[in-house]
């Protein structure tokens, strides 16, 4: 290689003529960064398009606008709990005793010009963030792109989800208004169910007894920095392994899952997902403009011997709320000691239960079908009926929850006796996910079987023929081989067998436990109830080839 | 000049006063001479009294008695007050249509005239609560951030922080108090209708019913502001909720389908 | 592949059709894929006119969300922010915010809109593919990476040599106890706070809103009454602390009407006094239902019975409100004749 000393490496110096500045500035960064390795894996990077794969999307900008929004809020909340006496421009709080965390965002909402809308911006994008997050997960689940390779971005995604609740606690109960601060209560008396080390935890996080001097600090920082910055971690390693991976496509004419057919980053995705942060952030500004969130005002400040009915947590700790409302109270006094279950089973064991259930599918599905392969063409959920079935009494099981969080809302909204809807959500939470998982198995082979005749026999036309000996029939058009081949690419797996228990020298093998079980699994899974077998070519060609028999 | 000012404080007093409107407008007024008050008073009052037994004969006593006793169907009358009756049927509460797990506010079927007539039987039954007169009920001059306090200690653990209301056991439920009239939010809380409790005078003063009945106004009134945007009913994060997945994620979902969708093609020809 | 284990492979389908026949072997596999569709051009792609129409749609768009913000800094500038509007059908809003919220709102999605509008209609819709790599290495380069890890670890003797291995183990375990025990200054320790209030005895019922001490004769039977010990005040530096345990709530039922006997013992002529705070989670538990005497919490929904003992009678609470137990002073005045007699509020392990 020839050195030029003066100039750097690249050959725009060898020209003699001068390269233009974006070039240059460019170059000067690749000498240092080597941007250029990178760009040339990313910069024509396929995306395919589907409107639900921008879900995600829509998440991470709600992260950033949330990041935006809230580095403004702490210019002016105070995280004290100092009390104050209120001289803002509300009068209907003016003269009242309220800490100076509550004082500052009154300060925020009436005082600061355009303060209320950013407060606004900042807890509408959290609730769509966890709401566009369980719709994210509820996508890639459904479709399986949780498989191989992508299981540990589906933890990173899970674990934003969970950090994503707990992040929106903290932050729902800075401002120290009477419906957040009875939230906080409500937190303290989990804490103190815990056995054996519940009153200590207690009296650690609030600083001595509730509600202290000392939590909204607390909560401060774990709100602003420990949990964002560890979802902002997650959240780039997250994007780094879409981009490692490739996305994934659902099958169609010309998509393998050796390929990914799409539309390349530079220029259109650039523009397209560029331009879907603003479309994002406008939507969630207008929705600021129109709808008030959190009026803390009409809530008033938080004092620990005044509460209002329709005391809720936001939607995504719904379900613990209803967790914890339909519980019956269990308390088991031994030697002294208390054993809070009626407390600690909601909030310690089935919340984090929930959860745990549909973290860990994606590894109980790889062991059930011992697929090792990796997966890059999505299934449609009717094609693994147990998924779905599995995926829908989840979020049955998810949302009785949820209605069991606001029964005082149905009750008053739709007349009906608050302990009727407590006593159905108790029975729901047992019967509810057993009959979506039948219900949802049956609908999905239905659609299965559905596709079948539809490969086999065409699609109907609606056209009715009568044909010389007097018979009507529907004419069938048959498919084209585009849609013959989306709906023939899903894969079918058989049930594992546990073979013969006696191999072939007559020497007994032992089968464990857990090889029965998987057999059974594999069986429901994939036996003969649960999946309808696709179409094969020979059937097809059986059946076309004598036309006009059905 | 004594025996006056002695009744003045006597539970039935407004009444009085209100039926001494009524008798004007009714043309009895010439009748009695302004010098012969008292008398005019009793004559009046046992008038009313006597109408009031009508009404009372024919809209009331299935459930609560022929003298006010109360039966399986309805509580006794007995000493309720007046401002009790003014309250149930003033709200159009009573006369129940069907029993239930309470009674709902409807459309009030009598007329001022007659609940007053009704409210003068049922106090001279037993003595209660009068009804308010306005200058005790009137929210002029009340400290508002007082009532506020007031009103989160006392009243929004039923009715949510501004009064839209809130369930309670079995069906029943703390109505809300928009478009409650000032006089009836007085009644309710002086005589604690159904299964409301009461905040008599003697640990609730009169000075602070003001000051709640102006928070109410200033927090739920037809004028009030609320600055961030939509209520979206006042009921806190459950409708919150619905509104941030229906309206908040639909919309960028629609607007997500827009941005992923295929553009129209040129017809092939 | 051991005759124990369930063979891996067996069960899985045969790879995809896609996978060995392509376009070649199209006649004999009807469902084989034919391939990526032929691209077919936009109105923008043949027709110049409707290009120009897109262009100056994109560019009304950017102009717009121009014109945006400058209403936005026209609106901060000029309306101030205690301004009520009428908008319907919203109702009276803060006409700032309304301002603020849609200009910035329009700002914002003109820019995404137009930006997309511009992707689907001007940029090149040419479907490409881009092949896949397997994640997984090369048999070459897992070999090479074992090979230099082996050689990592042998060159450091860390096998070998246990003692080393062992007390750094130690030592890296042990470290982060610093840490943990940093924390204990975080509070105190729970003692038996937990079990006292300021209610004691002698101590008057005060009531809250007037904070006048109560009589007999203020509580009526029916009304709904609230109170905290005498010497409290809102000023107080821990009246957050001690209201969260001593609230209190009056209710007057009539004698023959109370069920339980150490109640009514407890109680000054059918005045019972029972703890607020709610023995589930803590919420001030006070929906007194003056007729059935049940008191709901409306967090929730533990429902007690005042007129027995406050026993729960449905809901989550697991035990019964704490009864405080009270009568009259010489003046006249009710008083509190001793502190709770159990921890009020949520239970806890060494409630016993």
């Amino acid at each position: 290689m020839s050195t030029n000393p003066t100039n750097d490496a690249h050959g725009a110096s060898n020209s003699g003529k001068k390269a233009p500045a974006g070039e240059r500035v460019a170059d000067w960064a690749d000498g240092r960064l080597g941007i250029y390795s990178l760009a040339k894996a990313n910069m024509r990077k396929i995306f395919p398009d589907h409107w639900s794969f921008m879900l995600g999307e829509i998440c991470m900008y709600s992260f950033i606008i949330i990041i935006l929004t809230g580095v403004y809020l702490t210019l002016f909340f105070h995280p004290s709990m100092n009390e104050v006496e209120y001289t803002g421009s509300y009068v209907p709080l003016q003269g009242q005793l309220m800490s100076e965390a509550f004082n500052s965002t009154m300060h925020i909402s009436f005082d600061v010009r355009g303060g209320l809308l950013i407060r606004q911006i900042h807890h509408w994008a959290a609730l769509i963030f966890l709401a566009g997050m369980f719709v994210h997960m509820m996508r890639v689940f459904f479709t399986g792109a949780f498989r191989k390779p992508r299981e540990v971005n589906w933890l990173f995604g899970f674990l934003l989800f969970v950090l994503g609740m707990f992040t929106g606690f903290t932050g729902y109960s800075l401002p120290d208004d009477l419906l957040s601060g009875t939230g906080v209560r409500f937190m303290q008396g989990a804490i103190l169910s815990v056995p054996v080390v519940g009153t200590y935890l207690s009296m650690f996080l609030f600083g001595g007894e509730f509600p202290g001097g000392d939590f909204v600090a607390r909560f401060y920082s774990v709100h602003i920095l420990l949990l964002p910055g560890i979802m902002l971690g997650l959240m780039v390693a997250h994007l780094i392994l879409v981009f490692y991976h490739k996305h994934t496509q659902f099958a169609g004419p010309g998509k393998s899952n050796k390929n990914v057919v799409g539309m390349p980053l530079l220029p259109v995705y650039m523009a397209k997902a560029g331009g879907f942060f603003f479309l994002v952030f406008g939507v969630i500004a207008v929705i600021s403009a129109i709808a008030s969130i959190n009026p803390i005002w009409a809530i008033g400040p938080y004092r620990p011997d005044q509460v209002s009915t329709g005391a809720q947590p936001d939607w995504y700790m719904g379900f613990s709320e209803g967790l914890i409302r339909v519980m019956p109270g269990w308390e088991i006094n031994l030697w002294g000691h208390t054993l809070v279950l009626g407390v600690f089973i909601p909030l310690m064991i089935v919340f984090p239960l929930i959860l745990v259930v549909i973290a860990v599918y994606p590894f109980i599905e790889a062991w059930v079908t011992g697929d090792k392969r990796e997966h890059h063409i999505l299934d449609r959920p009717r094609n693994a009926p147990t998924r779905t079935a599995f995926g829908v009494a989840w979020i049955t099981w998810y949302l009785i929850c949820l209605i069991g969080g606001g029964n005082d809302l149905w009750a008053t909204h739709f007349h009906l006796s608050i302990n009727a809807i407590t006593w159905f959500v108790r029975i729901a939470f047992f019967v509810g996910p057993v009959i979506a998982f039948i219900v949802t198995k049956r609908i999905c082979l239905g659609l299965q079987r559905r596709d079948r005749d539809k490969v086999l026999h065409g699609r109907e036309s609606g056209i009715i023929k009568r044909l010389p000996h007097g018979e009507f029939i529907e004419i069938h058009e048959p498919l084209g081989k585009d849609q013959l081949h989306t709906l023939t690419a899903h894969e079918q797996y058989k049930p594992v067998e546990i073979g013969p228990t006696v191999d072939e020298n007559g020497v007994e093998r032992k089968v464990t436990g857990s090889q029965k079980l998987r057999a059974k699994l594999s069986k429901g899974y994939y036996g003969e109830d649960s999946q309808i077998p696709k179409p094969t070519a020979e059937e097809y060609k059986e059946i076309t080839s004598g036309h006009g028999h059905h | 000049m004594k025996k006056l000012s002695a009744r003045r404080r006597h539970p039935l007093a407004a009444v009085v006063v209100l039926l001494l409107a009524l008798a004007a407008t009714g043309g009895l007024y010439a009748a009695f001479a302004p010098a012969d008050k008292a008398q005019a008073d009793d004559t009046a009052q046992s008038l009313a009294i006597d109408e009031g037994k009508k009404l009372y004969a024919v809209g009331c006593s299935s459930c609560h008695g022929t003298g006010g006793q109360g039966s399986s169907d309805g509580p006794s009358l007995v000493g309720v007050g007046a401002a009790a009756v003014d309250f149930q049927v003033g709200t159009g509460r009573m006369p129940l249509q069907q029993q239930g797990a309470q009674a709902p506010k409807k459309k009030v079927i009598y007329n001022q005239a007659q609940i007053d007539q009704l409210a003068a039987y049922i106090s001279s039954l037993g003595a209660g609560p009068s009804v308010p007169t306005e200058k005790q009920y009137s929210p002029d001059g009340a400290d508002i951030a007082k009532g506020g306090e007031l009103f989160r200690t006392n009243c929004a653990q039923c009715h949510n922080f501004t009064g839209k209301g809130g369930a309670l056991t079995h069906g029943k439920y703390a109505p809300s108090l928009e478009d409650v009239s000032p006089k009836h939010i007085y009644e309710a809380m002086q005589t604690g209708p159904q299964n409301m409790p009461s905040f008599p005078d003697t640990t609730m003063p009169e000075k602070e019913k003001k000051d709640i009945i102006a928070y109410l106004d200033a927090v739920n009134g037809e004028k009030t502001e609320s600055p961030g945007g939509l209520e979206l009913g006042g009921l806190g994060p459950v409708s919150e909720g619905l509104f941030g997945w229906i309206f908040g994620l639909g919309s960028l979902i629609a607007v997500a389908v827009w941005v992923a969708a295929r553009t129209a093609k040129a017809k092939k020809s | 592949m051991s005759s124990q284990e369930i063979p891996e492979e067996k069960n899985l389908p045969t790879e995809q059709e896609t996978e060995h026949g392509s376009v070649a072997v199209a006649d004999e596999n009807p469902f084989a894929d034919p391939g990526l569709p032929p691209h077919e051009h936009r109105i923008q792609d043949i027709d110049e006119r409707a290009a120009k129409r897109s262009e100056r749609a994109i560019a009304f768009m950017f102009t717009l969300s121009m014109l945006a913000t400058v209403g936005f800094i026209a609106s901060f500038v000029a309306i101030p922010a205690d301004k009520s509007i009428y908008v319907w059908p919203i109702g009276h809003i803060s006409g700032l915010n309304f301002a603020l919220g849609l200009t910035l709102g329009v700002a914002l999605f003109c820019i995404g809109a137009g930006a997309v509008h511009w992707a689907r209609t001007l940029m090149s819709d040419v479907e490409v593919a881009d092949d896949r790599h397997p994640i997984e290495a090369e048999p070459e380069v897992r070999a090479k990476v074992m090979a230099d890890f082996r050689a990592g670890a042998q060159e450091s003797q860390f096998g070998r040599r246990k003692l080393i291995r062992n007390t750094m183990f130690g030592a890296l375990a042990l470290v982060p106890l610093s840490g943990v025990v940093l924390l204990r200054d975080l509070g105190p320790l729970p003692e038996d706070k937990l079990r006292h209030t300021k209610w004691a005895k002698g101590k008057k019922l005060v009531n809250m809103n007037t904070h006048e001490p109560l009589r007999p004769s203020d509580v009526q039977v029916g009304s709904l009454t609230f109170a905290m010990p005498d010497g409290m005040s809102e000023h107080d530096h821990d009246f957050q602390v001690q209201i969260a345990k001593a609230a209190l709530m009056i209710v007057r039922i009539q004698p023959e009407n109370i069920k339980d006997k150490r109640e009514l013992e407890w109680s000054h002529e059918g005045i019972v006094a029972y703890s607020k705070i709610c023995t589930h989670v803590g919420c001030p538990i006070s929906l007194y239902e003056q007729q059935t005497h049940h008191v709901l919490c409306p967090c929730h929904q533990s429902t007690f019975d005042l007129s027995d003992g406050a026993r729960v009678i449905f809901g989550p609470a697991g035990h019964a409100l704490p009864q405080l137990r009270i009568g009259v002073n010489e003046e006249g005045y009710l008083e509190a004749l001793g502190d709770f007699e159990e921890p009020v509020g949520p239970a806890f392990w060494e409630r016993g």
